[in-house]
């Protein structure tokens, strides 16, 4: 390399402003080579690692561990050995933050689009490529898959969109079946003209996008399922009952920490994003509807096996191993991939795992 | 998410909540404005947060009324009783002082004495707060005095994002409100829905986890808090900061567990020091956390002394990031921050 490269704080998603610094994967003075991991980042909602941007010499840790700045900000520098220290102070000095909200494939404003009575939120991120569709799953939203869609957005034209109920879509639901779900996906991907896409679902939109590539298979190109719905009968029906009619923080705080095998990711702050949510006219009313639509006595309603079985698309089955909402067990003896310490959440816990799945199996 | 001041946010509390639900009336002096018609010259109060009311939703919902204030709540209160939802504007929350019998005697007490049959669904909104140069009788913050009297609800809001959830639940709410705004705060920015939502009272917001001290701080003083929260994180001393959003209901509960996590305790309120929320916070810290503490309890607040107009004195009289820093550091030992 010639010159000086800047390590600066990622924005994972449009919400994140700051971020805190929770490790060096690369010690000072170290050699480093473009596209490894050379720090770890958390934010209110993710933890990840940042590849360094050159490969070089890593000359200065500019912030502490255990620091937060925003994003942009100058978090270590690299170098080769002949650059002097004074081009690198004064590197340092002038440094002005990066807008990384016009980085390539960086964060698009949310649109909306109406379907049919819904009117559908999503962020569109990247292209030109192959198409990737993200589903979240109950209760979640488009902004909940940040990193993955942030790192994929490089090399892939990436959709998020918020199911109805859910995010900054509409919240009024007319059917709030697995079925009646994968019908609303499938008028948005005819109302924004898209050819087949390669689906990621989680959860319950994992459920929402099998029975969507069954219905309709000319919308799929590939599936990758994240703990998906509809593999067997067995969920933590109490989980999805105590998140839908919690109203404060602190009655959602045990049922968030349910949700990952490392609770320490459940702070106050993600559970008060969460509550901001629950908080919205509307919503209590909807996730109601939805959980009386997907499940049946505290069973899941629909099993999608022989769905998920009939279909030709290449399809990428992952869970976590510690998964207290669905078991993992189905997504074994499917033979799919059980990840070791992850909970229900592989795209937060996971995500460079959840990232290579998704490449192995999508296409143009 | 749209980004949008607290004027805005306040104003779009209001008009949604009309649009929902008929029975909400906005009443006060200057609501409307200009001259008492709708058009160019009704600037919607003081600084423009009715601002459009009047024209949407017409005269008999939008009330100008005289200069009266102990009328204006009088009115209100009545009304309340009566069936409506009205939310009485009364610009700079020290003009409460010549109301006291209506919100105190009146108001706070009809569900009591009536053996809980009354509803009074009344909010008071007031301006509070120093800053603006406005004098010792437009500058106080009074929010200690009304959660002092039960039957009372008191919302300080210190963002756009809280201003309009609050407004909105305490249009919502069956018992009467005082929703203090402060000055300086209408024009701060910050991400608001588009669509109602309602933040219920007696729930803290947490700002910022950290492991060294808490700091509890109200309205303006959250972003000062917040301001002193990064100057300490640069020194290696790592702070929560509480933003209990309503002083009546109080969260105890959210104080008591960061006071746990940390064991250190600062309060800041830009309020005068005696029987104030801060040496309530205080108490209420020291009667049920007490074995959490490592330190003393400190208070950063405005001394015991009317809001001075010279410039000057006024920037000093308001709780400072300096001030919040050095209480912050008189209880963390050295060894504790580096560690």
């Amino acid at each position: 390399m010639t010159g000086i490269a800047a390590i600066t704080m990622p924005r994972w998603g449009l919400t994140m402003e700051e971020g805190t610094l929770t490790g060096w994967l690369v010690g000072l003075g170290e050699e480093t080579r473009q596209g490894v991991d050379v720090i770890e980042v958390e934010s209110t909602k993710l933890a990840g690692t940042v590849e360094a941007p050159a490969t070089g010499i890593l000359r200065r840790q500019v912030i502490a561990v255990g620091q937060t700045v925003p994003v942009g900000a100058l978090v270590g520098v690299i170098a080769d050995a002949d650059v002097g220290d004074e081009a690198i102070d004064a590197f340092i000095a002038t440094f002005a933050p990066v807008d990384l909200d016009v980085e390539e494939g960086g964060a698009s404003e949310p649109r909306i689009v109406s379907v049919g009575e819904h009117r559908i939120n999503y962020l569109r991120k990247g292209g030109p490529g192959p198409v990737v569709l993200f589903v979240h799953g109950f209760g979640g939203d488009a902004a909940g898959w940040g990193f993955v869609q942030e790192v994929l957005a490089a090399d892939h034209d990436t959709i998020a969109l918020d199911l109805p109920g859910h995010g900054a879509s509409s919240k009024a639901i007319s059917d709030g079946s697995l079925a009646g779900q994968a019908a609303i996906v499938a008028d948005f991907l005819r109302a924004l003209d898209l050819g087949p896409v390669n689906l990621v679902g989680h959860s319950m939109g994992g459920g929402v996008c099998i029975a969507l590539a069954a219905a309709h298979p000319d919308h799929a190109a590939s599936l990758t399922l994240l703990a998906p719905m509809g593999l067997g009968a067995e969920i933590n029906a109490d989980y999805l009952s105590t998140f839908a009619t919690a109203q404060r923080r602190r009655d959602v705080e045990p049922a968030l920490r349910l949700l990952f095998a490392d609770e320490a990711l459940v702070t106050k702050a993600l559970a008060e994003e969460v509550v901001k949510y629950k908080r919205v006219d509307g919503v209590s009313e909807a996730l109601a509807a939805i959980e009386r639509a997907i499940l049946d006595h505290g069973s899941q309603k629909a099993v999608l096996r022989e769905d998920l079985a009939g279909l030709a698309q290449p399809v990428a089955l992952l869970a976590g191993a510690e998964d207290r909402i669905i078991p993992p067990a189905p997504v074994a003896a499917l033979g799919g991939t059980l990840l070791p310490s992850v909970g229900h959440m592989p795209q937060v816990e996971a995500p460079d795992q959840v990232i290579a799945a998704i490449r192995k199996v999508a296409r143009a | 998410m749209p980004k949008k001041s607290m004027r805005t946010a306040l104003n779009e509390a209001m008009a949604q909540e009309m649009r929902r639900d008929p029975t909400v009336i906005v009443i006060g002096e200057d609501v409307v404005g200009g001259q008492g018609g709708l058009g160019e010259t009704s600037v919607g109060g003081v600084f423009g947060v009715t601002k459009g009311l009047g024209e949407e939703f017409g005269l008999d919902r939008v009330i100008d009324t005289p200069i009266t204030e102990s009328a204006i709540i009088g009115t209100a209160a009545g009304a309340a009783v009566a069936g409506l939802r009205p939310i009485a504007e009364l610009m700079f929350v020290d003009f409460l002082g010549v109301c006291f019998d209506q919100i105190f005697n009146q108001a706070a007490k009809f569900r009591y004495m009536f053996g809980g049959k009354a509803r009074t669904p009344l909010v008071i909104r007031a301006m509070t707060g120093a800053g603006v140069r406005a004098g010792a009788q437009h500058s106080q913050a009074l929010h200690s005095i009304f959660t002092h009297i039960p039957g009372l609800k008191v919302v300080v809001p210190s963002s756009p994002y809280d201003a309009k959830g609050l407004l909105i639940q305490a249009i919502r709410d069956d018992d009467p409100v005082i929703f203090l705004e402060h000055k300086t705060l209408y024009d701060i920015e910050g991400e608001v829905p588009d669509e109602a939502y309602a933040i219920p009272f007696g729930e803290a917001n947490v700002l910022r986890e950290g492991r060294h001290a808490t700091i509890v701080a109200l309205s303006r003083q959250v972003h000062t808090a917040m301001d002193a929260a990064s100057q300490l994180a640069s020194k290696g001393i790592e702070v929560t900061v509480v933003d209990p959003r309503t002083t009546s209901p109080l969260d105890e509960d959210t104080i008591l567990e960061c006071v746990e996590e940390t064991g250190r305790l600062v309060i800041v309120d830009e309020a005068n020091p005696r029987c104030s929320f801060a040496t309530d916070v205080a108490a209420m810290v020291a009667d049920k956390g007490f074995a959490f503490l490592k330190a003393p309890v400190r208070m950063v607040t405005a001394p015991h002394a009317p809001v001075p107009f010279a410039p000057v004195l006024e920037d000093a009289y308001v709780p400072d990031a300096a001030r919040i820093i050095a209480a912050v550091e008189s209880i963390v030992a050295n060894e504790e921050a580096a560690a």
